[in-house]
């Protein structure tokens, strides 16, 4: 642990902290419908020309008519990319002639991209072709982004009306958020990474001969395009295998870190939005603060175990980089791995710069717990809002009456709906990583999968099902998961993870708009300040996090002291 | 505070709840109360586990004592409710023993009158009472008047005056009329009288869960779900790993993680809230009203006899120019001395200060009291020749025939202004002075009025007064606002005002006029010696008819949210300690090299498990007191309490099963059970 990623951990919650007010401000100009911004002179025709060609009914939906809406969305997007990946070797862009993908990995990877997860089964650069990823997956990645801020969007909108039916209306959201904010951002984004030295390509793949005189093949392709998005937008994707440790994906120390922060960007600038919709900023920073120490506490744990070399390594007298190098490109370290693989596990973007399977038992914890915490450390766009606001309401709930007065959040009572919808929220997470992780520990199928044997093993299961329930993406590799089980059970968590949470989700949006909003006062429940915060963090730990204890304590934990007694998997 | 207070553990009472515990075991009863049902079908899993030790490879000592333990957490739930229970029931036989069975004088329509039992009365028959027989039901007087000893509901033994029209013509069953005869009319049936109603709702027997509660239960059903699901899974997780998990330590881990002391003691925290209310004589309709209390923010309070003293006294004499104080007073009090109103007797009182001593009126023969009259509006007195009189200004002003001096009538103005009432004193021709006479506020509450402030909640004070003299006693008293000229619908538009803005309103009264604005009101709190339509509309009734009870029932009603919140938070806070304990002991024999996680350094993995089990059942027990009690209350701004309660009960609930689990187990391993 050294100045240097001291200095760079600094700078990078700096300049979050520093674009989270601006980022927030044009949230809200985005997210109100109608709302005037600094594109709408240009791109304004043509969110006007959308509405017609779509035909779509500007009117306010109440909850359950944003949720079909949103379902039907989602549906329809799911199977029009499984019938691409289906038909891949029919259709145009297939430089490489790949064949059709096989129905489970279609069905994986169809529900992996429109739930926002970017689980990746596949190779991308072996087995997709030009037209399924720009088509088939980018399309998702805007639009299953599009869907979660809407979410967030409806989910705050409810908390700040008050006596009110509806929530906005789902198509409008969904169109303004791609117009006005993930589309102008992602070209400027784009343009940006391939002046780092991206690619931004059609061509077919180039043959080359390597330094050691051996023949290999160097991908190719629309790159940059694909990346903004997957970053922005906490998809997470790979356009490579590889992923954001490709010299391609990632080609130096700037846009490491420019694409670490964008990953952040839009879940920061919720937090803002969250405070300007209900009239308390101290709120909306209150819940940015509880973001920053949970990531800042995270990234620590994690730099600190990956800054320890394996002892059974070090007594040997290989101490590459005065830590556990193994699985980290060697342009980033140990700093900034650890600090992307924290970045990327605390939102639900998936994207990885070094190989997660490779961290130190408790370097790899750290990824693994943010999962399973629910993905609220900023979170993914819109869902790390709304995952965190569930958790709120819920620390306000059981903290509420301490104070004297039945449970308020920001003036609306919470009763027994919303606890039951906040409760469901918390079940179903639980229930899915949980259920499946037990399903394939106890079966062969899940464990013939698995690369290594004991504690660690299981930590690779464990991860898939988290990352999965979690709409992460992001694997501990180590387990060969393009399979039929492991395709379609990681669909399913995927799917669960995404609606059935997102269904309580608005539920609970819907039963909040209802009510009245009791005045405020010095008697109301406080919303903001450090007890505030330091008690959010202990519910999201207590409540949500203690529920994987026994998991991490057979995984990750155990396989630690393994270690340290010279036990290794 | 007239009704005995039961000691915490009253004997008998805690004889009765012990035997209640267990026939609670009944699950039909426990299904309603899911976190303790799960526990006890724990507590029959591991009992059934007696019977499998060889295939577990297990002590019996251990599974024994588990089983046990898993028994007694159940028990001591059961108990905590029991004894809450048993609390109220012994109120309840203090009121049931008032409900004597009576005979009863009905009036049939016919004018005929029979005898007839008191349970045969019904609704809208009318009866015949006369002094010393105990009115049968509850009514309204439809003819004449009577005193009543109301001590069987009340408690207080002063006898009170009920007479028909107006807002002293309700009745209630089980009081005794103690003069003159009385005709009413009966307004509820057998078993439904206020007397019945009471005793049900000590009794616990009609309590529902509030809202509250059921949000809350909905939230622990959901943990223990969570849970549930928690420990199925290691079983398959321990297949994996080639680790056995014996069924009777996955039932403790689940136990011990499942909110059991919250679960076990919601019920005995609503049920102490009620008898709290009781204690202080105050009946809450349902549990619902005692949240609703504490949820109120904006407090209507009638100035007189909740604000003020019901009377105006004397403050201080102001002698007209070349008249000495002690001439004004000497002439005050001999104006007084037959004067028997409060205002009179300040008056004789505020005399003594200038060295009078007060004189009898029997001592002086030749005096004759000249009472006050509605036309004279003055009181004097006539004696040796003298004739001195104290009255209302403009009357004394007639009175005295000499010119009144500029002085004087200044001072008049004054008194007026600061919202007092002036009394002119003279003697024949000459004014004399003027007798300040003034709203008392009532003592302590200008400070506890500033208390509430800081807790959020605005006092308005209502008043007939004119605004002038209604701002300035709202300003002595430190009220945040006033309505002054109150008319019950001024009254009923300020609380719809009010909680068109978001507030929650509380309000007392008593009249058959209040009874609109007591149904609007959030809380509202209606005397007993108001009218059976004021007592109706209000969702709690004071039996003592004080309307500063209001501020004590707010209090009470924060108390019992916060006593269940802190609760809720404790228990919820001790599962850290909890997985602490039990978690390495199971992994411990599969996986020597996580001693290290024995965070506590505890004895053996049994006596880990079966600490963290002793503890979680033991802890119910020792929060009893709490639960029934309360937490204790002091008026803070909402953040300073959070702040404190999080630090005790939430950093506590962390910290303190640390400790207790670690005692139990050094005491366990020393006696070797384990």
């Amino acid at each position: 642990m050294d100045m240097f990623g001291c200095i760079q951990l600094l700078l990078f919650l700096l300049i979050l902290l520093l674009l989270t007010k601006p980022m927030g401000l044009y949230l809200l100009q985005v997210l109100t419908p109608g709302g005037k911004n600094i594109l709408s002179p240009i791109l304004g025709p043509l969110e006007r020309i959308f509405y017609r060609f779509c035909g779509v009914d500007e009117k306010e939906q109440d909850w359950k008519g944003y949720a079909s809406s949103m379902l039907l969305f989602s549906l329809v997007g799911t199977l029009i990319t499984y019938l691409i990946l289906r038909a891949q070797h029919l259709l145009p862009l297939n430089p490489q002639k790949f064949a059709a993908a096989t129905p489970d990995l279609a069905f994986n990877t169809a529900v992996s991209f429109a739930t926002n997860t970017n689980w990746q089964s596949y190779v991308g650069e072996t087995t997709l072709s030009y037209f399924s990823q720009m088509v088939g997956l980018a399309w998702h990645n805007f639009m299953s982004a599009a869907v979660g801020i809407a979410i967030a969007a409806a989910l705050v909108r409810g908390i700040a009306r008050a006596s009110a039916r509806t929530l906005g209306n789902f198509w409008v959201d969904l169109i303004r958020t791609t117009l006005y904010l993930l589309l102008p951002m992602c070209v400027v984004y784009a343009l940006f990474l391939v002046s780092q030295g991206m690619i931004q390509n059609f061509s077919a793949y180039t043959a080359a001969i390597g330094l050691e005189g051996g023949s290999q093949t160097i991908a190719q392709g629309p790159m940059a395009s694909q990346v903004a998005i997957k970053m922005l937008g906490t998809n997470g994707g790979g356009f490579m295998n590889a992923n954001a440790a490709h010299p391609f994906e990632n080609p130096n120390a700037l846009s490491n870190f420019v694409q670490m922060l964008s990953i952040f960007l839009i879940p920061s600038g919720l937090t803002y939005y969250l405070g300007r919709m209900v009239k308390n900023q101290k709120h909306g920073w209150s819940v940015w603060a509880a973001m920053a120490i949970l990531f800042l506490a995270g990234t620590l744990v994690c730099w600190w175990a990956e800054a320890h070399p394996n002892h059974l390594l070090s007594t040997l007298g290989v101490d590459p980089a005065g830590g556990n190098m193994e699985g980290k490109e060697v342009r980033f370290g140990i700093f900034n791995s650890a600090l992307f693989a924290t970045v990327t596990t605390d939102a639900s973007c998936g994207a990885v710069n070094a190989m997660h399977d490779s961290f130190t038992p408790l370097g790899g914890l750290v990824p693994l717990f943010n999962i399973q915490l629910g993905e609220l450390i900023f979170g993914g766009v819109g869902a790390g809002l709304y995952a965190m606001i569930v958790y709120v309401v819920l620390s306000v709930f059981i903290a509420g009456l301490m104070v004297g007065r039945t449970p308020e959040y920001l003036g609306k009572k919470i009763e027994a709906f919303d606890v039951k919808v906040a409760v469901l929220y918390a079940l179903v997470g639980a229930f899915s990583i949980l259920g499946f992780s037990a399903w394939a520990a106890a079966t062969k199928w899940g464990t013939a999968a698995l690369n290594n044997a004991g504690p660690h093993g299981f930590s690779e299961l464990l991860y898939a099902f988290s990352s999965g329930t979690g709409n992460n993406g992001s694997a501990f590799a180590g387990i060969g998961a393009n399979n039929p089980w492991y395709n379609t059970t990681l669909g399913f968590a995927m799917l669960i993870g995404r609606f059935l949470m997102i269904i309580p989700v608005l539920a609970l949006a819907g039963n909040l708009a209802k009510k009245k909003i009791a005045a405020a006062s010095a008697g109301s429940f406080p919303v903001s300040g450090i007890t505030f915060t330091m008690l959010i963090i202990g519910v999201i730990i207590i409540v949500g996090g203690l529920t994987f204890l026994p998991a991490l304590v057979m995984g990750p934990v155990v396989e630690h002291f393994l270690m340290l007694s010279g036990k290794l998997f | 505070m007239k009704r005995q207070e039961n000691s915490l553990f009253d004997r008998k009472i805690l004889l009765t709840a012990l035997l209640q515990a267990v026939l609670k075991l009944n699950p039909v009863h426990l299904v309603k109360n899911p976190v303790i049902f799960v526990t006890e079908i724990a507590a029959a899993i591991t009992t059934a586990q007696l019977f499998a030790l060889r295939a577990n490879h297990e002590s019996l000592g251990f599974v024994l004592q588990i089983s046990l333990w898993l028994w007694f957490t159940v028990l001591f739930a059961n108990f905590a409710e029991a004894i809450a229970e048993g609390r109220g029931k012994a109120q309840a036989n203090t009121l049931r023993n008032a409900r004597t069975k009576t005979n009863a004088t009905r009036v049939d329509k016919d004018g005929m009158i029979s005898s007839v039992s008191a349970e045969d009365l019904r609704k809208d028959d009318i009866i015949m009472v006369t002094a010393n027989e105990i009115i049968p039901a509850d009514g309204e007087i439809i003819e004449g008047a009577a005193t009543v000893n109301e001590s069987a509901i009340t408690g207080e033994s002063a006898p009170v005056i009920r007479e028909a029209g107006g807002d002293r013509s309700a009745v209630t069953g089980g009081t005794t009329v103690l003069s003159d005869w009385i005709k009413i009319k009966v307004t509820a049936g057998p078993g439904e009288s206020f007397l019945d109603r009471m005793i049900g709702l000590v009794e616990g027997a009609t309590r529902q869960k509030t809202p509250n509660e059921i949000a809350l239960s909905i939230l622990l059903s959901g943990m223990t779900i969570i849970f549930l699901a928690v420990i199925m899974a290691m079983r398959p997780f321990g297949t994996y790993g080639g680790v056995f998990f014996s069924v009777t330590s996955l039932v403790s881990l689940l136990v011990c993680l499942i909110p059991t002391t919250i679960g076990g003691l919601l019920s005995a925290i609503g049920i102490a809230g009620m008898d709290r209310l009781l204690q202080k004589n105050v009946l809450a309709m349902s549990g619902r009203a005692i949240e609703a209390a504490g949820d109120v923010d904006v407090l209507l309070l009638d100035k007189t006899g909740t604000i003020t003293l019901g009377n105006r006294q004397a403050v201080e004499l102001l002698p007209a120019p070349g008249v000495t104080s002690l001439e004004l007073a000497d002439a005050a009090q001999l104006a007084s001395l037959a004067d028997e109103t409060p205002e009179g007797r300040s008056i004789v009182v505020l005399a003594k200060q200038f060295g009078i001593r007060a004189r009898q009126i029997h001592e002086m023969p030749s005096a004759r009291f000249v009472p006050f009259t509605a036309q004279t509006r003055m009181s004097g007195l006539d004696t040796d020749g003298r004739s001195i009189r104290k009255g209302a200004s403009d009357s004394v002003l007639k009175f005295a025939k000499e010119a009144c001096p500029p002085l004087v009538l200044e001072a008049v103005e004054r008194i007026s202004r600061a919202g007092g009432t002036p009394l002119l004193v003279a003697d024949e021709r000459r004014v004399l002075g003027t007798v300040y006479l003034k709203d008392i506020v009532k003592g302590g509450l200008p400070d506890r009025f500033l208390r509430f402030r800081a807790m959020g909640i605005r006092t308005i004070m209502i008043t007939g007064d004119n605004p002038l003299t209604a701002a300035a006693i709202a300003k002595e008293a430190g009220v945040d606002g006033f309505l002054a000229q109150a008319t019950p619908e001024d009254k009923l538009a300020l609380i719809r005002k009010e909680q068109a803005k978001g507030h929650l309103v509380a309000m007392t009264g008593d009249g058959t006029n209040d009874a609109p604005a007591l149904a609007q009101a959030d809380v509202g709190v209606a005397m007993n010696s108001g009218t059976q339509a004021a007592k109706e509309a209000g969702n709690l009734v004071d039996l003592d008819s004080n309307p500063t009870k209001l501020i004590e029932i707010v209090e009470i009603g924060k108390q019992l949210l916060m006593t269940r919140g802190v609760l809720t938070t404790f228990s919820i806070a001790n599962d850290v300690a909890k997985y602490f304990a039990i978690i390495p002991a199971m992994l411990l024999g599969a996986y020597p090299q996580i001693a290290p996680l024995n965070l506590m350094g505890l004895g053996s993995p049994h006596s880990a498990i079966l600490s963290a089990v002793i503890f979680n059942a033991l802890v119910i027990i020792a929060l009893i007191p709490l639960a029934l009690k309360g937490v204790s209350f002091r008026p803070m701004a909402a953040g300073a309490i959070l702040r404190r309660n999080l630090l005790i009960y939430g950093l506590g609930g962390v910290i303190s099963p640390f400790l207790g689990i670690k005692i139990i187990d050094f005491c366990l391993n020393l006696a070797g059970w384990v």
